[in-house]
């Protein structure tokens, strides 16, 4: 039939008892070897498109209209589950966005990529393993051999991104679909990824759908777009075409709020809402060769647009970090954290060192990033902070405590004085507390009367932007990012001085995270808060902080002014690390 | 992986420790000492004083629970002071067939379960699989006592093809045993089975919603495939965890059933040494009842890294 790899006509998908559609009359094509982006934020419908195409739809939705696929006979929506099977992983394969879920805990590594050989029988029993050790070597796994017989619970979030990679490959499918591969990973995890998922994808000729709600990531990847929004697609275009003359609305708020580079004549990051004032994303002085963002030829050019003034760092942070010559707020000094594992007749394995020798100071009004990948200390840090956790040597002090030696009675002190808005907003809400009580639970610790509690409350949530309707309602009532506001309201009810944001927009969809981002820019000005801010992306970090300590492998690699060390990063690992962050003009450079 | 097994080991004996002081305390503060126990309020002092020289009960507590510990150690439980019997052969006995019928209902409940859990939890919007799950609450809420009782006015009253009491040992006649052994067997495990078909139910469907079942479909398994191969050893863990602490509530539970059908059980000579006031026996059976409630609490958390290579590492 249609000499298109994918045909999807007038998609449309109900949930079972309900009246509207969750995805509306949704057609697209993808042709032999084409590498197509599919964009969106959360609930617009994405995954559920991708799910369609692989036949694994949820029971309770209920599909119309056509999905074909070149070498599959008839319509994927309406095939049994049998003929589906045979299909998937043969002509369609799937890499998904939760590297850490996705593989099955209980079996070896080897075992799970030999499994995918085996179900399509065409590879010979015998060199089946032989196979798997090509698979596990082509997605440049370290010690391919070895990989064979280690657990998923053995393997970084990386690394079993790869070994889902050589699945969804082992028997060189027509069609790639990858959903979000990248999300769950640190920024320079996620530039291996990609590269490898095009490297790979061009070695066996696949055609691409990329599922991502990251912009800078698709431009790299793909050749075409669509965007989807609603349950709709409402643009469809070249990468060039999408990034540089966006038709549709959403398109444009996607693209302003994606660019953490460019500010509003207020000094705000854009949103869907304030996004008709943004000119596109700048690649300035023509064409760039390389990759890499040219990061100061982007500040000279802000001169030049007095419509969207280019500041990254707001304005007020360079007074307040000077501070006033008076001793620091938060003074870290030679702090190590040092793990041991447990065992009551054997102690063989030598200690974690999570912190080695850590030290640094906070002035009063201060803007600190702490940036860093997954396992770098900086969850152990912020522990050792809040005094959730001792250090094994050193020196914490936070205002007038020293953290290490406090009694209970200081710690609930430093509590109120220090708060922390935790990343994932799905998991850090009691789910069966109503908002009030979720966000006046700090102020009963304080024995507040009720009455003024509420008050209180209310002050909160009128200052992050939420209707004091929203009083009565529980935390799944709210979207990832209305969480995430009830998170910073709870954090500020006690009027805390030291304000800790732990990855606060990493969950979040990007129109979603620049509305955050502005509010904790507004809510530290306004409440001369002190914030630490830790983050594995550099972009966010760059857009709030003055300051920043780069860490790596329990040890600060670099600390100094954010712009300092964007412009001169003096260590390697820092470069690398600015590097990877995926930038909207980088990639535009680089996809045209 | 040997760390954890000693670490679980020396859990086991310390707890085992802790339980044999308890229990012997326990018989020591009761009033009146065992000696007057056994005799009676009746018995004069001397007749209680040349008891409890006989069985060596004027000696300081402390000397008396090394004794017991060690009589125990070396497999003897002392003399009953009512039948004058050393108590060491009756409890071998009984144990042996309260573990014949523990085991079998066991055994049957997660034949039973596993099975009819999963489907349950396969079907769940079909009728088969609210049937299964209102079957089980049915099952969970009639007693083992009520169940026996009801057995028996059906399979042995009504249509007379099992004997409604009594036991025989495998050596006296395997098909005697056999037959002997379906009601009391079946009644115990009718309630497990229908507790372990929800608990069973419940883990398959946490598991099917897993990612990893996901990509066992995308790489071309059937939704059932995936099931049987990532699925059910997944599930195992959650179910492992139930079905020990059925065993457990099996052995003390055996109680009831062994007096329904009249079988020589440890639960029936527990009945019957406390109804004689035969506190020796009575400690006796309770040590060897923690013992092997404690036993079976080990083999479970051997089991769990066996199963699940995480807990392998991270111990």
């Amino acid at each position: 039939m249609a000499e298109n790899l994918l045909e999807v006509r007038n998609l449309t998908i109900t949930p079972a008892g309900a009246e509207a559609p969750v995805l509306h009359d949704v057609s697209l094509s993808l042709a032999l070897g084409e590498r197509v982006g599919l964009i969106g934020e959360s609930g617009s419908g994405k995954s559920l498109t991708a799910q369609s195409v692989m036949g694994l739809l949820p029971e309770e939705l209920r599909a119309q209209g056509t999905v074909s696929l070149q070498g599959f006979a008839g319509n994927i929506l309406d095939a049994k589950e049998r003929t589906l099977a045979k299909m998937r992983s043969d002509l369609v394969s799937m890499v998904f966005q939760e590297p850490m879920s996705a593989l099955n805990p209980l079996m070896r590594i080897g075992d799970q990529i030999a499994e995918v050989l085996r179900i399509h029988g065409e590879v010979a029993r015998g060199d089946i393993p032989g196979r798997v050790l090509d698979l596990l070597t082509s997605v440049h796994m370290p010690d391919p051999n070895s990989a064979r017989y280690a657990y998923p619970h053995q393997m970084s979030g990386g690394q079993r991104q790869r070994v889902m990679l050589a699945i969804a490959l082992a028997n060189s499918p027509r069609l790639l679909i990858c959903d979000e591969p990248t999300t769950a990973l640190d920024v320079t995890v996620q530039k291996h990824m990609l590269d490898l998922i095009s490297e790979r994808v061009a070695a066996v000729q696949a055609g691409l759908l990329f599922i991502t709600h990251d912009l800078a990531v698709v431009a790299g990847v793909c050749d075409r777009v669509i965007v989807m929004y609603a349950g709709r697609i409402v643009e469809t275009g070249s990468v060039a075409q999408i990034f540089t003359d966006p038709q549709h609305e959403y398109t444009r708020g996607l693209l302003a709020s994606s660019d953490l580079d460019a500010t509003d004549a207020h000094g705000k990051l854009f949103t869907l809402k304030t996004a008709l004032s943004y000119a596109g994303p700048i690649d300035e002085a023509g064409p760039i060769d390389e990759a890499a963002p040219d990061d100061e030829g982007e500040q000279s050019s802000a001169a030049d647009r007095p419509a969207d003034v280019r500041e990254p760092a707001p304005a007020s942070a360079g007074e307040a970090s000077t501070g006033d010559g008076s001793a620091p707020l938060i003074d870290v000094s030679g702090v190590s954290k040092h793990f041991r594992s447990r065992g009551l007749l054997l102690r063989r394995r030598s200690p974690v060192r999570a912190l080695d020798d850590i030290s640094f100071s906070v002035a009063s009004g201060q803007r600190l990033g702490i940036v860093g990948e997954s396992g770098s200390g900086k969850s152990t840090l912020l522990n050792l902070l809040s005094g959730l956790d001792r250090p094994t040597s050193g020196h914490v002090r936070v205002g007038d405590i020293r953290v290490e030696s406090a009694s209970s009675s200081a710690l609930r002190s430093l509590r109120e004085d220090l708060q922390i808005v935790f990343q994932d907003p799905f998991a850090s809400l009691d789910p069966r507390m109503r908002v009030e009580d979720i966000v006046s639970e700090p102020l009963i610790a304080r024995g507040i009367a009720r009455v003024e509690r509420l008050a209180r409350v209310e002050e909160m949530l009128l200052a992050v932007d939420l209707d004091t309707k929203a009083m009565r309602r529980y935390p799944h009532q709210f979207s990832g990012g209305q969480r995430q506001r009830i998170s910073i309201a709870r954090a500020l009810v006690t009027r805390p001085q030291i304000l800790v944001a732990d990855e606060p927009v990493s969950a979040l969809d990007v129109s979603v995270r620049s509305q955050v981002l502005n509010l904790l820019t507004d809510l530290v000005d306004d409440y001369a808060l002190t914030l630490l801010f830790v983050s594995h992306d550099l972009g966010v970090v760059r857009h709030l902080c003055s300051d920043v300590i780069v860490m790596k492998d329990g040890h600060i690699v670099e600390s100094g002014s954010t712009e300092d060390i964007y412009a001169h990063p003096r260590e390697e690992y820092t470069r690398s690390l600015i590097a990877a962050t995926p930038s909207l003009a980088a990639a535009l450079a680089s996809a045209t | 992986m040997i760390t954890y097994v000693a670490n679980r080991a020396i859990q086991f004996v310390l707890a085992l420790i802790v339980a044999s002081v308890v229990v012997f305390a326990l018989m020591s503060i009761l009033p009146g000492n065992a000696a007057q126990v056994a005799l009676g309020t009746n018995a004069t002092p001397d007749a209680v004083a040349a008891l409890e020289a006989q069985y060596g009960l004027d000696q300081p507590p402390l000397i008396r629970y090394f004794n017991w510990v060690v009589g125990m150690l070396s497999g003897d439980f002392g003399t009953s002071y009512v039948t004058e019997a050393a108590i060491t052969p009756v409890i071998v006995g009984s144990v042996q067939v309260t573990a014949i019928l523990v085991i079998a209902a066991i055994v049957l409940a997660i034949v039973i379960a596993v099975p009819l859990g999963t489907f349950a939890a396969l079907e769940q919007r079909n009728w088969i699989g609210v049937t299964i799950s209102a079957l089980s609450q049915i099952g969970i809420a009639v007693p083992n006592f009520l169940a026996a009782i009801i057995l028996v006015i059906i399979f042995s009253l009504t249509l007379g093809w099992f004997p409604s009491q009594g036991w025989m040992a495998p050596v006296e006649g395997l098909g005697g045993f056999l037959i002997r052994l379906v009601l009391p067997v079946v009644s115990l495990a009718l309630v497990q089975a229908a507790i372990l078909t929800r608990y069973v139910r419940s883990a398959v469907l946490d598991v099917m919603r897993e990612d990893y079942i996901r990509t066992a479909r995308a790489k071309g398994l059937t939704r059932a495939k995936a099931l049987f191969i990532h699925g059910l050893r997944n599930a195992a863990i959650p179910v492992i965890t139930v079905a020990g602490v059925q065993l457990a509530t099996l052995l003390v539970g055996a109680v009831i059933i062994e007096q329904i059908f009249v079988i020589p059980g440890i639960g029936s000579e527990l009945v019957r040494a406390v109804a004689n006031r035969d506190l020796v026996t009575v400690q006796g059976i309770v040590m060897v009842l923690v013992f092997l409630v404690l036993i079976i609490n080990l083999i479970v958390d051997v089991l769990y890294p066996i199963v699940d290579p995480r807990i392998r590492n991270a111990s």
